[in-house]
């Protein structure tokens, strides 16, 4: 709208006003409550793709969730479905319990990169050479948010966290692990993308992913899992603005967005999509 | 493997007595009882039970699952667990270690699952032979926090048999762990069963997950962040607790009206009490035997309860002496408390334990610590002089080497 109120759409809107109509809303499985996560933390937003997504396909009603070890444990604070809590890096493990017990139910894990690509390496990898029907979230902000800071498998080269006080240096504290990479080599996975939440447009491709990988799950299809590149501000000792900057510029260049592999596409289809 | 017992799928039925391998036994147990879901690791000496359950549980539409690891099997216990499934785990000593963590997190969650250990010799890798030097680990130990779960120990397989059954039961009733705690002589054997297996009604709860569709969401969890909650959630662990160790004690005594003494030992060591007895009643020893089943909550006040009508008690065990402290603190010196045990795979011989009783009795009639036969002159070196000193010095610790008291 111009300064001046002018402009045809203020006009209108003066002369006749519309119907109000709702086009932005809660979804119903996101609980209307505050979260714990800090300012600027990638975790409130990702919850909300997932209440969308799991609305939109109709299937938080038959969704047996697990919560990992970190900060996203309180999942079940947030988002109205049935969880378990599992120990730290277990959640693959869990979800394959359930998985094979209830047939009928839409098994999703929600990890952390600690929780995943440290201490749950090898539940993670048999689950999904299994080929376990299990949609997992894995967010990667680099870092172990919960427990002040430390350095994650995930930091990148340089890094500065609370156990990499220098910046990470690979002669002492290895390479950033690619494990979205590996896990789609595996031919028990069915889908494998990693998203981002640096701002809107990849938030939108983002939660196109995570939709993705519950479709292949209801599709029978295998193992799915997105990866979603996420900020922690207080971790990486940045504003939440410059840790949106950070995740939008510098992350990438380690860790490339876009769909790895989706064995429900056509190989050429899918490189497109990168 | 005992082939064609369990292949025919109907011994719920009454048969005829079959030779069953200890291992397999528990495995069909657990598959007549109900059991949905089977998950494990190959481990001697229990891999015939997880074989026994990769032929049997697909043929009849239930899930198995060989895991990357034991701390894998027993998440997947937990999940399906959660879910509302009726769970079998089994592995030996070292598998066990790996599931601490998780034992403590169905623990504390309160999630129900059967957990049957073959142990083997240890610590570290150690042996492959029978052994029961998990008690501590079982009865109160295996991982972190304030919780108990019930320990069932069988002395036979037609024993196991029907713990399996009882070991559901209690898991479910109490919504928590339970182990049934083994060996590898008892996996291992073959002994005559009757094939009747006790077959139980569908697990059912109002808690487990299913999906929230037309009701509130349920969490299972164990992370309680407030002091007050977790000591609320403790305060509520530990009243069904003590609710189990008042309802839930078993043992069984065998000619305890005129025993003098009394051994007391479970599982495979207490096979070898009751041949030892037999033998030293036939040269006049009158000798009982008390056998714990439930390892926790333990046969306490039974022992206390006897402690005054005997001139002693000898603990046998395959270990180097855990059995024993519980039998101590629950006689609280009321008679001695002599020990007999060997490790490392080596099962004592019946004849060893008749030559421990002959030791303690001649101790019990010994009126000082210097009537007592000097420590060489015991001929397996394991029963203590010192337990008829510490006992005769009215519960004071006397120090072995000067007879001083410290």
């Amino acid at each position: 709208m111009s300064p001046s109120g002018t402009t045809p759409t203020g006009t209108a809107v003066a002369a006749a006003p519309a119907a109000a109509r709702i086009v932005y809303r809660r979804p119903a499985t996101l609980s209307d409550v505050s979260t714990h996560y800090c300012p600027g933390c990638g975790h409130g937003i990702i919850h909300r793709l997932l209440a969308e997504v799991l609305d939109e396909l109709g299937l938080a009603g038959r969704t047996i969730a697990v919560a990992p070890v970190g900060c996203a444990v309180f999942a079940y604070d947030y988002l109205r479905l049935d969880f378990v809590e599992a120990p730290h890096g277990r959640a693959p493990a869990v979800a394959t319990g359930i998985r094979r017990v209830r047939p009928d139910a839409f098994v999703l894990a929600y990890q952390g990169d600690g929780d995943l690509a440290a201490i749950g390496t090898a539940e993670i990898v048999h689950a999904a050479s299994r080929g376990e029907a299990i949609t997992d979230i894995f967010v990667n902000n680099g870092i172990y948010g919960m427990t002040g800071g430390q350095m994650a498998p995930t930091t990148l080269l340089g890094q500065r966290t609370t156990s990499t006080p220098t910046g990470r240096d690979a002669r002492l504290a290895g390479y950033p692990l690619p494990i979205t990479e590996m896990l789609a080599l595996l031919p028990g996975v069915a889908y494998a993308a990693r998203g981002s939440i640096a701002d809107p447009g990849r938030i939108g491709k983002t939660k196109a992913m995570i939709r993705r990988a519950c479709e292949v799950q209801a599709e029978g299809r295998g193992f799915a899992i997105v990866e979603v590149l996420s900020t922690c501000p207080v971790g990486w000792g940045m504003t939440p603005r410059e840790a949106a900057t950070y995740l939008a510029d510098v992350v990438p260049a380690t860790y490339p967005t876009g769909v790895i592999l989706d064995r429900g596409k056509t190989a050429s289809a899918a490189r497109a999509d990168r | 493997m005992t082939v064609g017992v369990a292949s025919h799928p109907h011994l719920a039925a009454p048969a005829e007595r079959v030779l069953m391998k200890g291992n397999e036994a528990i495995g069909e147990a657990a598959i007549q009882a109900g059991c949905d879901a089977y998950f494990g690791y190959p481990i001697t000496p229990q891999a015939e039970l997880l074989e026994w359950m990769a032929r049997r549980m697909p043929e009849l539409g239930r899930t198995f699952i060989q895991a990357e690891s034991e701390l894998a099997a027993i998440n997947m216990a937990l999940g399906a667990s959660a879910a509302g499934a009726r769970v079998l785990v089994s592995s030996s000593s070292p598998g066990m270690s790996l599931m601490a963590e998780a034992m403590s997190y169905m623990a504390g969650s309160e999630v129900p699952v059967l957990l049957v250990n073959v142990m083997r010799g240890g610590p570290g890798l150690g042996s492959i032979g029978p052994a029961q030097g998990d008690y501590f680990q079982a009865t109160k130990g295996h991982g972190h926090g304030d919780y108990r779960v019930p320990v069932l120990a069988p002395a036979s397989i037609a024993e196991a048999i029907s713990l399996v059954a009882d070991g559901f039961e209690l898991a479910e009733r109490y919504r928590t762990p339970v182990i049934l705690l083994a060996d590898g002589i008892l996996g291992q054997a073959m002994e005559p069963v009757d094939g009747r297996f006790r077959t139980l009604p569908p697990r059912s709860d109002d808690w487990s997950l299913s999906g929230a569709d037309g009701r509130a969401p349920r969490v299972v969890r164990s992370l309680h962040l407030r002091p007050e909650d977790l000591e609320a959630h403790n305060e509520h662990l530990q009243a069904k607790f003590r609710e189990i160790a008042d309802h839930e004690v078993r043992w069984v005594g065998e000619q305890l009206d005129d025993a003098e003494l009394a051994i007391v030992a479970y599982g495979t060591a207490a096979r070898v009490a009751r041949t030892a007895i037999a033998r030293a009643r036939e040269v006049g020893l009158r000798v009982g035997l008390v056998r714990p089943v439930s390892l926790w909550p333990f046969p306490s006040a039974a022992l206390e309860r006897l402690a005054p009508n005997v001139r002693g008690f000898l603990v046998v065990e395959l270990s180097a002496g855990q059995l024993v402290e519980d039998v101590r603190l629950a006689v609280e010196g009321r008679a001695p408390v002599f020990f007999h045990g060997r490790t490392g795979g080596m099962v004592p011989s019946p004849g060893e334990v008749l030559d421990a009783l002959r030791r303690a009795y001649s101790l019990t009639a010994a009126r000082s610590p210097d009537d007592a036969l000097p420590d060489e002159a015991d001929p397996v070196g394991l029963i203590e002089a010192a337990e008829w000193r510490r006992f005769l010095a009215g519960c004071r610790h006397v120090d072995r080497s000067d007879g001083s008291e410290t």
